[in-house]
């Protein structure tokens, strides 16, 4: 299991409803399946992403997020997920909002732009970062909000979200003392569990 | 083409031949009238398992039969579903035991409309009882105990095959493991229904539909049925599609000035052979049933009319499946369904594929559609294989 599989995967209790939205491959929702015996379901656009999910017996809906979540009611999961994909939705304020209306609780991981690593990419390359994370030009990337780990906290605040837990992954950095005194800056993925 | 130079292609379950069984026990319909027994003609591809754990029922729609693959001698046509059915293709012969049957009240030699009522000795005609999905349901699984089958591994149709597939987990939720439910809705749009019964006023209308005993009369309402054929036909296609395939390019005369040769777009041209070819070949009577059959069918009704409510008595997976251009049974319709199943905590998977083929796109060939399906019932056929 990735480092921010198994963070989530310990805010996960056995048995929960879960939904994952764009679950990619299914791949999250297969390990916590195999965990937790959740019951789980993915919302997903990509087709050989939804080819994949339907190969390994993941429940997989075909759902475009930008066009809403009405589908689903209040409340009606225990813990929404979003993984590395809040950067590319048209509104993820909304979308935020959405996966704390669903889900008693929900569980967020984005690309940290405010990293030593992005800083640097654009401070002297003058260009805008192209790392092994955000592996985009600027002209065919899929994120179209790039945030820091400042501007998350800073959003959570200003819309009362009650922030759970907070991990910090660095591939380069396994050290937590640096990542707990400047997470902004050396945070390569933010992993959140939030409530209202 | 005659038989010695029908080449069978790659890929196809090659020559298949039709059954026939009298099935003896009796079968109480849900208007009440019992047939003390009835006929079931069906086609099998494949080989059923040791443990008989590997057989799929198909369930077919409107106007489908049981020949769903392959070909019979002297026909150059395969069965309605050859893109799908046969070795290595998305429900894999050479994997499950595929059975294929005609549904009572159709026309393709199981009984209906057509057949003779043994307690009168006189063709049924008009008065063959009338059907609702569930009569189909239970006449299959009459069918699965002669074959002795305890448990389909999967049920599978399209529009209302879907609704059988759907029904069977709720009738009969221990007896299938997997409901693919294609190009379907748990209840008809009334403009769904209007469209059935212009048809029906159609065949009605024509002098030669007599009341129902036009067999009777040695009489058939050819053109009726036709009409209604072609009001169908229109709708389960789309815009798109039949301007790419027809335009408005003409079958015969021109516009030029002074020509008084009849005008006839290819379109026209098109579904008046469709439409003549379809009354040559199906039943009025069973046209006016299976339609009405389609417009009563309502899943949830005697849940409260909550498919939540209904669907939590299913114990099967689910994979549904949806065209972009279906305006007749639209991806709305099969998000409904997901998001019951959802909610009623059920497994579920659902692909909503862009096609531009209208309804009709659950019987063509779609790499999207072929690749989900076959996805799934491979992954099935494995854990049916890794449990023998």
């Amino acid at each position: 299991m990735s480092q921010d599989f198994s963070f989530i995967s310990t805010w996960i209790k056995s048995g929960s409803r879960l939904l994952d939205l764009g679950c990619g491959d299914g791949s999250l929702l297969a390990d916590l399946t195999r965990a937790h015996d959740i019951s789980g379901y993915g919302l997903e656009i990509d087709p050989e992403s939804i080819e994949n999910c339907i190969s390994r017996g993941v429940n997989v809906i075909e759902q475009d997020l930008n066009k809403g979540l009405d589908n689903f009611a209040d409340n009606s999961f225990d813990t929404v997920v979003m993984t590395q994909a809040l950067q590319a939705m048209r509104y993820p304020h909304l979308v935020l909002d959405e996966m704390l209306r669903i889900g008693n609780q929900c569980i967020i991981t984005f690309p940290n732009f405010g990293s030593w690593r992005t800083r640097a990419y654009l401070a002297f390359r003058g260009r805008m970062p192209v790392t092994k994370q955000l592996a985009y030009e600027w002209y065919d990337t899929p994120n179209i909000h790039f945030f820091t780990y400042s501007d998350f906290e800073a959003l959570c605040h200003e819309r009362n979200i009650k922030v759970l837990h907070r991990k910090f992954i660095a591939e380069q950095f396994p050290d937590n003392l640096l990542k707990s005194l400047w997470p902004n800056l050396f945070t390569e993925t933010a992993v959140y569990h939030l409530s209202r | 083409m005659s038989s010695h130079s029908l080449e069978v292609p790659a890929q196809s379950i090659g020559l298949v031949s039709p059954q026939k069984v009298l099935i003896e026990k009796p079968l109480t319909l849900a208007c009440g009238t019992v047939l003390p027994s009835h006929e079931l003609v069906f086609e099998t591809y494949g080989t059923l398992n040791s443990d008989k754990s590997n057989a799929i029922l198909i369930c077919h729609a409107l106007s489908g039969d049981h020949h769903a693959a392959g070909f019979y001698e002297d026909d150059s046509k395969p069965g309605w579903w050859d893109h799908h059915i046969g070795p290595g293709k998305s429900m894999d012969s050479d994997r499950f035991f595929i059975v294929s049957v005609n549904n009572i009240g159709s026309c393709f030699g199981s009984t209906g409309p057509t057949s003779i009522n043994p307690e009168t000795g006189t063709l049924w005609g008009a008065d063959f009882p009338s059907l609702r999905a569930r009569d189909w349901v239970e006449s299959q699984k009459l069918l699965m105990e002669y074959l002795g089958i305890n448990c389909w591994a999967a049920v599978i149709g399209g529009s209302l095959g879907g609704m059988q597939a759907m029904r069977w987990s709720l009738e009969h939720p221990d007896k299938l493991l997997n409901a693919v439910v294609i190009a379907s809705s748990m209840k008809l749009s009334a403009q769904n229904i209007a469209f059935n019964e212009i048809a029906r006023r159609a065949i009605k209308s024509d002098p030669d539909f007599c009341d129902g005993n036009y067999l009777q009369e040695g009489k058939a309402p050819l053109h009726g049925l036709a009409l209604a054929r072609m009001i169908g036909h229109v709708t389960y296609l789309s815009d798109e599609a039949l301007g790419k395939k027809f335009g408005r390019e003409l079958a015969s005369g021109d516009f030029v000035d002074g020509t008084e040769d009849p005008i006839e777009f290819q379109i026209e041209s098109y579904l008046n052979y469709q439409g003549d070819k379809f009354s040559s070949n199906f039943d009025a009577n069973s046209y006016i049933l299976i339609t009405r059959m389609l417009d009563y069918f309502d899943l949830s009704r005697e849940y409260n009319n909550s498919p939540v409510e209904a669907f939590e008595r299913a114990q099967c997976k689910f994979l549904l499946i949806s065209f972009s251009s279906d305006w007749r049974f639209s991806p709305k319709r099969s998000q409904e369904i997901a998001d019951a199943l959802i909610t009623a905590g059920k497994n579920v998977s659902y692909a909503a594929i862009d096609s531009n083929q209208g309804h009709d796109a659950f019987l063509l060939p779609n790499s999207r559609y072929q690749a989900a399906l076959g996805n799934y019932l491979s992954r099935v056929a494995d854990q049916l294989e890794a449990a023998q």
